[in-house]
């Protein structure tokens, strides 16, 4: 991976705020989906397709490519208009979420879409598949690395600790797990819901290496996979702590933001806080 | 009498046939795609033994994966092998996988298209001791009802050995079903084995009903079949291993000549290869047909031999709807 410069920097920050104003226009012309997440989502999003992986947009079945495997198919506006932004298809199609004849589905559906590595949705299947691709990888001894992205939500699903503790067993190394920590889910707070902490130390228990992080600074966030990368022997997860809703003032840490779109006014109003954000990351990084 | 095409084991009606179970079936199977194709791999549930995934785990032991008894994590790792180029068997009881780990199997097998074989084991109600808790009875039709999936059960264990084989080769999901006990050899290795073709095993002199099986109890079909002739009534003993795709032409063919049918399956009648079959005929050939199965009940412990009796699949239950359906016959 390339060092992160400011001048690269500042065009990932840009770069997630497109994405962020991608995402509210594409969920008010649904009239359905998922703000908080997606919007939560976008920096580290952004970080991986525009930075961190290695891929090929226009030849998304490259064998050699990384795979960023997205186990919280709820979250799909953001990875599709990332993938629209980094040239898998056009970004006009971004207008088709969750409609008729779409090949943006509702939840991301492997072979609709290119880019898209596996269907997911229904939670807590991501990291084992992502655990099947790091298997594949080392038998066929390829260097490509597995990504996955969870919810922290999902973390109560009992899938996850049996592939957690299977991608410890089999040491994979070339397997780095990211948790986006936003302490929300359907029905509130995940601490109410089901509490998931000690969330590190579980993981700690189970054998893997934890890096925890702010979730929309992205330097931390290449910094962790940059050690994950150099550790061997254990997997890691990197514990990526986000703000629901991140730059839409009014959605932020509400979880009643989970799993709804915003209405024509709200759009309004959450694309002119993201413009005006996206001036200041402008002028703060001149 | 036997079909002399498809050379069936001479043995068939000899009271000392060979006996194998199924799933030793599965075992070697496993060995030859393996061997045919390196990137066969091998997931099991802390069941090695019982489901015949040993000699396999040994001979490419870089290529199997324990996976400790998760179903759900084998079945969505298998998922993630299969789309990377992998062509993953898994392995597990069928009460477990496909049972457990079902929506697993829709979302990250079927729906993904990931090229999983997922092998069911101890299926059926011959289980035996260990009770209904361990006695698939729903898999056929758990499996049946998911697009893309393709669902293929052995009648013995020559046939479960070259389903596993072809099952490596076809694309795509497919579900195998295997049965623990030891049962009656029906094929030989030079039968003719092709997924999707049922075959006609045994024809009367003058069939009036057609019998169509699958799996290990279709012996019994054909111990029926024999006792039924000797009352006068001529039936047809068709061997129907491929559940999905179903071979329709041949099932509508069957219909048409005979004009009674009678399904046969140790498996609940709700969804399985009856369903199937009534399925076809209802649009394209309507007949009478009678349902050998296990009806809408849970079983319990006891011997295979005994539990086929009590829950209405044996010699005498298949008789019965033979006749049944040819009373119905116009």
């Amino acid at each position: 991976m390339e060092p992160l410069h400011e001048e690269k920097l500042k065009k990932l920050e840009e770069k997630a705020n497109e994405i962020r104003q991608a995402i509210i226009r594409m969920l008010v012309e649904a009239g359905s989906g998922h703000s908080a997440g997606s919007l939560g989502m976008a920096d580290i999003l952004a970080a991986f397709y525009f930075h961190i992986l290695n891929h090929r947009p226009s030849e998304p079945h490259w064998p050699e490519r990384d795979r960023l495997v997205l186990s919280n198919g709820h979250i799909c506006p953001a990875l599709y208009a990332v993938l629209a932004f980094a040239g898998y298809f056009p970004l006009e199609e971004l207008g088709t979420l969750r409609k008729i004849n779409s090949r943006l589905q509702g939840h991301p559906h492997r072979g609709s879409l290119p880019g898209i590595e596996t269907t997911s949705g229904p939670l807590g299947c991501g990291l084992s598949q992502a655990i099947g691709m790091a298997l594949a990888a080392r038998l066929d001894r390829k260097k490509y690395r597995i990504y996955c992205l969870m919810s922290d939500g999902e973390q109560q699903e009992g899938n996850i600790w049996e592939a957690v503790m299977f991608a410890a067993k089999y040491r994979l190394s070339n397997l780095t797990a990211v948790i986006d920590r936003n302490n929300i889910q359907i029905d509130g707070f995940t601490e109410n819901v089901m509490p998931l902490e000690p969330l590190r130390e579980k993981y700690e228990a189970f054998n893997w290496q934890v890096i925890e992080i702010d979730g929309h600074n992205m330097r931390e966030l290449v910094d962790a996979v940059n050690e994950a990368v150099a550790i061997f022997e254990k997997p890691t997860v990197i514990i990526a702590h986000t703000i629901p809703g991140k730059g839409v003032d009014f959605m932020e840490n509400k979880f009643e933001w989970h799993g709804k779109p915003p209405n024509k006014e709200e759009a309004k109003k959450a694309l002119e806080e993201l413009r005006t954000l996206g001036r200041r990351i402008k002028s703060e990084h001149q | 009498m036997i079909n002399p095409n498809l050379k069936l084991n001479p043995k068939l009606f000899d009271a000392d046939i060979e006996q194998k179970p199924t799933r030793d079936g599965y075992g070697e199977g496993l060995l030859i795609a393996g061997e045919e194709n390196p990137n066969v791999v091998v997931l099991c549930a802390d069941l090695i033994e019982s489901t015949r995934c040993e000699a396999f785990a040994k001979k490419f032991p870089e290529r199997f994966f324990e996976c400790g008894i998760a179903e759900q994590n084998m079945a969505t790792i298998a998922a993630g092998l299969g789309i990377s180029g992998k062509i993953p068997f898994i392995s597990s009881y069928a009460v477990f996988s496909p049972g457990r780990n079902w929506e697993q199997i829709r979302t990250t097998i079927a729906y993904n298209d990931s090229n999983v074989k997922i092998a069911g084991h101890h299926s059926g109600i011959s289980v035996g001791p260990d009770g209904a808790t361990h006695q698939a009875t729903e898999d056929i039709v758990l499996m049946r009802s998911m697009p893309n999936m393709k669902v293929i059960v052995p009648c013995d264990a020559i046939e479960a050995k070259k389903a596993t084989v072809a099952a490596a080769k076809i694309w795509g999901p497919v579900y195998l079903r295997f049965n623990r006990e030891k049962t009656p050899v029906l094929t030989t290795e030079e039968t003719s084995f092709i997924p999707g073709k049922a075959e006609i095993f045994y024809q009367s002199r003058k069939p009036q009903v057609a019998i169509i099986g699958c799996g290990p109890i279709l012996f019994n079909a054909l111990l029926a079949a024999q006792e039924l002739e000797k009352e006068k009534i001529g039936v047809v003993v068709v061997n129907c291993h491929t559940i999905k795709p179903l071979d329709e032409k041949t099932i509508v063919e069957l219909a048409k000549k005979y004009r009674a049918i009678v399904t046969v399956e140790e498996h609940q009648v709700y969804g399985g290869l009856g369903s199937a079959v009534s399925e076809v005929l209802a649009q394209k050939q309507p007949v009478p047909i009678e349902f050998v199965g296990i009806k809408n009940v849970f079983g319990e412990s006891g011997s295979p031999a005994q539990l086929l009796e009590k829950y209405g699949i044996g010699i005498s239950h298949i008789k019965m709807a033979v006749k049944k359906a040819l009373k119905r016959k116009r």
